[in-house]
C-alpha cells in the first residue's frame, strides 16, 4: 500500500509535494511553516499562535476574514494550527477550486503586511485571550501541556514555555513584532506546500509556480538555541497541581527518543502496549481488573527535535485517593521496567497502529498533512509510505531495550492534578437557580 | 509580486457518492455495502434502533449501558478476552448510543475482515453482560457525572436541556443517565433492554471499504444468523418545552474566567419538510465562521474564541442552540448581541450574498470530510432513507 508522492523545489526554496488521487473530486492544500512556539523570543510567549490568527485577517488582495468566506463559498473547509515546532494552514476544496486555495495561500505568504492594522491585532489578541480562558484556564486539566513543558524541559529550552502564551506576553505583542516575525519565518524557503487529491500534477505545479514563484526567498532564520538533552531526566520530577477538577489525574512523562528515529518506533509501540485500547496493560490492570482508574492511556508528543516525550495518562476513580493512584501506576511501570514486554503484546500494538495508519490515509487532508510533516522535519515526504514497515520491524528485543533505557526511576516526571479544596463537596448540578 | 487576479473556479467535476448496494436480508437486517478499493481497509458499522430515547422511565442510561456492555463479554469470552481477540486482529472497535440508535463500529485491514465480522456477530447476538462489568461501567459513568461538575461546557449543555424540556420529556435528562438513574440500573435492566430492542429487523449493517458485495452478504448473513429476529416496537416520545415564556437560568460558578452561554428553544425533528431551508438559515445565523453570530461576537467584538448556532437533529425535536463562551465580564452585552441576532434573522431579510455563501458552502462541502467513513450514511438513515445521498 503506497500513495504516490512527487516532489519539486521552486527557485525561491518552496518545497512542493503532490499526491494525486482521483477517488473523489476534492483537493487538499496543506502549507507547513517551520516555525512554532519554540522560535519565540523571551517575553513573547504565545506569539506564533497569535500570528496564526493574524493570517486570517487578510493580505494585500484579500479582505479581513475574506479567506474564510471565499473558501467556504467554494464549498471548502479550512483552518490553521500551531505547535511547538511548526504552524500549518490548510484547505480542502472541491477540486475545481484548487487554484483559489493556492492563490489565497500565496497572497498571504507574499504580501501579508499591507493588511495588518493595530485594530485587527487588538481584536485577535482578545480572541486569543478568550481561547486561553476557554481551552486552558476554564477547562479541567487544561493547563496540562504548559505545566508539563515547564516540568520536563530546563529553563530557556525552546520547548519549555507555553504555546498559548501568558496574558501578559499576549498584551505586549506589537505590529512591529508581526512585521519582524513575518519577514523572518513566513518565507517560501521555510515552508512546505503539499497538495493531495483530484488534480493533474502538471497543471497544479504550473499554478503553484505562477502564484508562489514571485514570492521572494527569505534571508534565513536565526538558529534555535541548542536543544539536545541527556536521554533521561536524571532524577525523579514531580509536581502536584491543586485545580478545579473533580478527579485526581496523573500524567507521568518519560523522556524518549526523538520522533522519526529507529528507537522512536519502539517507544511508540511501548506507548501503545501500555495505553492503546482496552487490551492495553494500563486499561486491563487499572481500569478493568483493579478498578482504581476511570480511564487510562499513553501517547507520544512526536517531537522531531532532540528528544520526544512519552506520557502515561491515568484518571482516578472517585473513591481512590491520589496517593494510591500514584502508587498503582508506579507499580505498573516498575513491573514493565523489571520484566519487559512479551512478543504477543508487541504484535497486538503493531497491528492496531497499522490499522490506524492505513485508515488515516483515507482522508485527502490527512495525506497532505503527513506529506508536509515528513517534508518539513526530514526533507522526505515519501516517508509517509515507510511508516507501516518501520513499525513492522520493531521487535520485542528493541522494545525491551527501550524500556530498560527509558522507564527507570531516573526518567519519570509526574504531573498530578488533585481537586482543590472544596471542589468535590460543592455540587454544581444541584445549585442551579431558575428565574423567569 | 503575487498575481493580484483572483482565480476563477475551473469546470465542476462530477461527483457521485460511492456506489452502494442496499438490500434487506432474509433475517430482516438492512445491509448496505459500498465497495471502495482504494486502501486495504474496511469499516463495518452496525446500527440498532436502541437509542437513549427508548430508556424506560427512571432507568435513564439503560441504552448507553447496554451498548457499552456489548463489548464487555459474550457467552463464550469474558471482557478481557474479547478485547484481546479484536486487538490481535488489529481491529479498532467502539460502541455507544445516541438518542436515536445504538451502534457498534469496527475498522480493520481487509485481510482480517472475516474473523473480525465473525466476532462482531457474537458481540451482537450472544452478549454475556457479566455482572461485574455492569457494575464497573456504572461506576465509570458515575465518575463521568462527577467530572461534569467541573467541566463548564458539558455542564452548560446538560443544564440547558434540563431547563428547556418539560421534566416528563426524555430529552430533559442526560442521554447517558443521571447519578440517580444510573445507580438504579442492574444487569436485569440491561438484559431486558437488549431483548426488547436488539432485533435483526431493527438493524442496519453498513460495510464500506475494500470489499466485494457478494462476499460481504455471505459474511454478514453467517455472522448474524443466531440473532433474534423481529423488530423493536416504536416508542412515544414527549418533547414539549418546559415553558412558553422567555426564561433565564444562571448556574453560578464562583471565579470562573468565562461564562458558558446557551440560548435557544425546542427545534425541529429531522424529518421536518423544512430541513434543508433550516440548515441554510442556520448557516447564515451561526453555522459558519462567516455567520452573523460569529462575526459579531468574535470578529467585531473579540468577546469570544468562537460563537455558533446549531440544530441537534434527532427523530424528535432536538434543541436549537446558540453556544459560546465569553469572558465573564461581558456576559450581559454578549447575551444582548445573541438576542439581537436571533431577532434580526426573524425580521431582516437574508441578503442574496449571505444566502449564496450558506447554500454554496453546504452544497460544495458534502463530498469532503471522512468521505468513506460510514458516518454520512448513518445520518441519512436515521432520518429517512439512504437514497437521499444521491
Amino acid at each position: 500500500m503506497r500513495i504516490p508522492v512527487e516532489t519539486f523545489r521552486l527557485d525561491n526554496g518552496l518545497f512542493v509535494t503532490l499526491s494525486e488521487d482521483h477517488t473523489a473530486p476534492i483537493a487538499a492544500v496543506n502549507l507547513w511553516y517551520h516555525v512554532g512556539s519554540a522560535n519565540e523570543k523571551v517575553g513573547r510567549t504565545g506569539f506564533a499562535h497569535l500570528f496564526e490568527h493574524m493570517l486570517f485577517q487578510g493580505s494585500a488582495h484579500v479582505g479581513s476574514n475574506e479567506h474564510f468566506e471565499l473558501i467556504q463559498r467554494a464549498g471548502g473547509t479550512l483552518n490553521g494550527s500551531t505547535w511547538l515546532e511548526r504552524t500549518n494552514y490548510f484547505e480542502t476544496v472541491p477540486s475545481n477550486e484548487l487554484a483559489l486555495a493556492l492563490w489565497l495561500e500565496a497572497d498571504r505568504m507574499g504580501e501579508l503586511l499591507p493588511a495588518m492594522t493595530q485594530e485587527k491585532l487588538d481584536t485577535q489578541r482578545d480572541v486569543v485571550k478568550n481561547e486561553r480562558r476557554w481551552a486552558v484556564d476554564n477547562q479541567p486539566y487544561g493547563t496540562m501541556l504548559e505545566k508539563m513543558q515547564e516540568l520536563v524541559f530546563p529553563p530557556s529550552h525552546p520547548f519549555q514555555h507555553s504555546l498559548i502564551g501568558s496574558m501578559e506576553d499576549l498584551s505586549a505583542a506589537s505590529l512591529d513584532d508581526i512585521a519582524q516575525f513575518f519577514a523572518t519565518y513566513y518565507t517560501p524557503d521555510n515552508a512546505v506546500l503539499s497538495v493531495a487529491g483530484d488534480f493533474d500534477s502538471k497543471e497544479a505545479l504550473a499554478m503553484i509556480r505562477e502564484y508562489f514563484g514571485p514570492v521572494p526567498k527569505g534571508k534565513g532564520k536565526p538558529p534555535l538555541p541548542p536543544m539536545s538533552l541527556p536521554p533521561v531526566f536524571g532524577s525523579r520530577l514531580r509536581e502536584v497541581v491543586p485545580d478545579n477538577v473533580s478527579l485526581p489525574r496523573l500524567f507521568m512523562a518519560f523522556r524518549s527518543p526523538v520522533f522519526g528515529s529507529e528507537e522512536y518506533y519502539a517507544a511508540s509501540v511501548a506507548a501503545a502496549l501500555l495505553g492503546m485500547r482496552k487490551g492495553s496493560r494500563l486499561q486491563r490492570a487499572l481500569v478493568r481488573e483493579r478498578q482504581i482508574a476511570a480511564d487510562a492511556g499513553a501517547f507520544t508528543f512526536d517531537l522531531a527535535k532532540a528528544s520526544d516525550l512519552l506520557v502515561v495518562d491515568v484518571t482516578a476513580r472517585p473513591e481512590i485517593a491520589v496517593g494510591q493512584l500514584e502508587e498503582e501506576v508506579e507499580r505498573e511501570i516498575d513491573v514493565l521496567y523489571r520484566d519487559g514486554v512479551s512478543d504477543e503484546e508487541v504484535q497486538r500494538a503493531i497491528a492496531l497502529i497499522e490499522t490506524d495508519l492505513v485508515a488515516s490515509l483515507q482522508s485527502a487532508g490527512e495525506r497532505a498533512d503527513r506529506l508536509s510533516m515528513f517534508a518539513t522535519y526530514f526533507g522526505q515526504p515519501e516517508l509517509v509510505n515507510e511508516q507501516a514497515d518501520r513499525y513492522r520491524h520493531v521487535t520485542v528485543q528493541r522494545v525491551n531495550e527501550l524500556v530498560s533505557e527509558r522507564f527507570g526511576e531516573n526518567n519519570r516526571a509526574s504531573l498530578i492534578y488533585v481537586p482543590r479544596e472544596g471542589v468535590a463537596s460543592e455540587s454544581m448540578l444541584a445549585v442551579a437557580a431558575g428565574a423567569n | 509580486m503575487v498575481t493580484t487576479l483572483r482565480p476563477k473556479p475551473g469546470l465542476v467535476r462530477s461527483y457521485r457518492f460511492p456506489r452502494f448496494t442496499d438490500r434487506i436480508l432474509a433475517s430482516g437486517i438492512h445491509l448496505i455495502t459500498a465497495p471502495v478499493a482504494k486502501l486495504p481497509v474496511v469499516t463495518v458499522l452496525v446500527i440498532v434502533d436502541a437509542g437513549s430515547a427508548n430508556d424506560p422511565a427512571g432507568r435513564e442510561g439503560a441504552a448507553a449501558l447496554t451498548a457499552g456492555m456489548l463489548l464487555e463479554g459474550t457467552a463464550h469470552l469474558n471482557g478481557a478476552e474479547l478485547a484481546e481477540m479484536f486487538e490481535r486482529l488489529g481491529t479498532s472497535v467502539e460502541s455507544g448510543a445516541d438518542w436515536d440508535s445504538a451502534f457498534v463500529k469496527i475498522t480493520m485491514l481487509s485481510e482480517r475482515l472475516d474473523e473480525a465480522v465473525t466476532l462482531l456477530g457474537q458481540v451482537l447476538s450472544e452478549p454475556g453482560f457479566p455482572e461485574r462489568e455492569v457494575e464497573r461501567l456504572k461506576a465509570e459513568r458515575l465518575a463521568e457525572i462527577l467530572q461534569l461538575e467541573t467541566e463548564p461546557r458539558g455542564l452548560a449543555d446538560e443544564k440547558f436541556s434540563e431547563f428547556l424540556y418539560s421534566p416528563v420529556s426524555r430529552y430533559s435528562r442526560p442521554d447517558e443517565g443521571s447519578a440517580e438513574s444510573v445507580s438504579a440500573l442492574s444487569r436485569a435492566d440491561v438484559e431486558q433492554f437488549y431483548r426488547a430492542r436488539y432485533r435483526t429487523g431493527s438493524t442496519t449493517v453498513i460495510v464500506v471499504g475494500d470489499v466485494s458485495v457478494n462476499n460481504t452478504r455471505t459474511l454478514v448473513e453467517k455472522a448474524f444468523q443466531d440473532w433474534a429476529s423481529g423488530s423493536a416496537s416504536g416508542q412515544q416520545l414527549i418533547a414539549t418545552a418546559r415553558t412558553s415564556q422567555k426564561s433565564v437560568h444562571i448556574v453560578d460558578k464562583q471565579d470562573a474566567p468565562q461564562s458558558e452561554l446557551r440560548v435557544g428553544h425546542v427545534g425541529l425533528p429531522r424529518n421536518n419538510p423544512d430541513f434543508f431551508p433550516t440548515l441554510v438559515m442556520n448557516a447564515v445565523l451561526g453555522g459558519l465562521f462567516g455567520s452573523r453570530i460569529n462575526l459579531n461576537l468574535r470578529e467585531a467584538r473579540g468577546y469570544t474564541y468562537g460563537a455558533s448556532s446549531y440544530y441537534d437533529w434527532r427523530r424528535g425535536p432536538g434543541p436549537f442552540v446558540v453556544s459560546t463562551a465569553v469572558e465573564s465580564e461581558v456576559t450581559a452585552p454578549a447575551l444582548r448581541e445573541i438576542f439581537l441576532e436571533i431577532e434580526r434573522i426573524c425580521s431582516d431579510r437574508i441578503s442574496e450574498e449571505e444566502l449564496s455563501l450558506a447554500r454554496d458552502y453546504l452544497d460544495g462541502v458534502f463530498p469532503i470530510g471522512d468521505l468513506w467513513a460510514a458516518r454520512r450514511l448513518l445520518r441519512c438513515i436515521s432520518g429517512t432513507n439512504p437514497q437521499c445521498i444521491d
